[in-house]
């Protein structure tokens, strides 16, 4: 789990470390947009965006869809890489709650039973 | 694909798992070592729930701890969070089935309250504890994050233990 949340923040980081890439995701954090328009937006041809965009893609941080000629870009399904960060920071808090529990349960059933013995005797 | 690193030596702990059941409700399980008549007990007396239900690694002081598990009564928590007000986290008891359900509301989230059951199942002298919180919806789940130790998640004090821990589980 751990493992596979540092692997997705990586390629997540990756594909943020560059100015352009920023630039698309607000971009379309604003609306969403042909692959065309970005170009323009940022002066680059449309190759030199397609290669941007399919990096954000990769990331789950961009979805794409082809309608007719025009492909259209739009914020992407990242939630799910903050819902796998979130659960785990959720199990970690009950994980530690639970081992102190686990802690207080032992030592008050290792009392009753020795408590049980002496009131035996 | 669990890469955790278990920082205790020792017998293999039992492990805690969450899964998100809907949009509006996570459930936690554990296996606790003894008997549900024990667990039971440790998480409606309060001067038992107060030696766990804090954990260190949180941050936070408890202050007081009311408890009166009946259905219909009431509970409190307040924490020392640094600021003159401390943090109160309250509700009420809506079942009490003793050794075996309990249910509460946790009404300090105001309109986004959630409430959180509990069922205990004894197997062997060990006990299946089945924590399910639900939210109104889906949106309340999500601003809820991780209650109180979200608040207290960035502390230095809590990045000191974590790196005790790191590099003690590192040299074992």
């Amino acid at each position: 789990m751990v493992q596979y949340v540092t692997t997705r923040l990586d390629t997540s980081f990756a594909a943020l470390s560059d100015a352009t890439r920023r630039g698309v995701l607000e971009q379309l954090g604003r609306a969403d947009a042909s692959i065309t328009d970005l170009a323009e937006t940022f002066h680059m041809t449309l190759t030199g965006m397609k290669k941007h965009v399919g990096v954000l893609e990769q990331a789950g941080l961009v979805t794409t869809k082809k309608i007719g000629r025009v492909r259209t870009c739009q914020l992407g399904p990242r939630r799910l890489e903050e819902e796998t960060v979130w659960l785990e920071r959720y199990r970690q808090r009950w994980d530690e709650r639970f081992d102190e529990l686990d802690k207080v349960v032992q030592e008050l059933t290792r009392k009753e039973k020795s408590d049980g013995r002496k009131n035996r005797k | 694909m669990d890469a955790r690193i278990e920082s205790k030596p020792g017998p293999v702990k039992d492990r805690t798992t969450v899964e998100r059941k809907s949009d509006r409700e996570v459930v936690v399980t554990r296996t606790i070592n003894g008997p549900a008549r024990i667990v039971f007990e440790a998480f409606t007396k309060a001067e038992l729930l107060e030696r766990w239900w804090v954990p260190k690694s949180m941050g936070m002081k408890l202050r007081s701890c009311e408890v009166d598990a009946r259905v219909g009564g009431k509970y409190r928590l307040e924490f020392d969070v640094g600021g003159p007000e401390p943090a109160a986290f309250f509700g009420t008891y809506v079942e009490v089935k003793p050794y075996s359900r309990l249910a509460w509301t946790n009404d300090e989230g105001g309109e986004g309250r959630s409430v959180t059951t509990v069922t205990f199942e004894e197997k062997g002298g060990k006990t299946l504890v089945v924590l399910r919180e639900s939210y109104p919806s889906k949106e309340a789940l999500d601003t809820a994050g991780t209650g109180a130790a979200d608040a207290m998640v960035e502390t230095f004090d809590q990045l000191d233990e974590l790196l005790v821990a790191l590099g003690e589980s590192s040299r074992q």
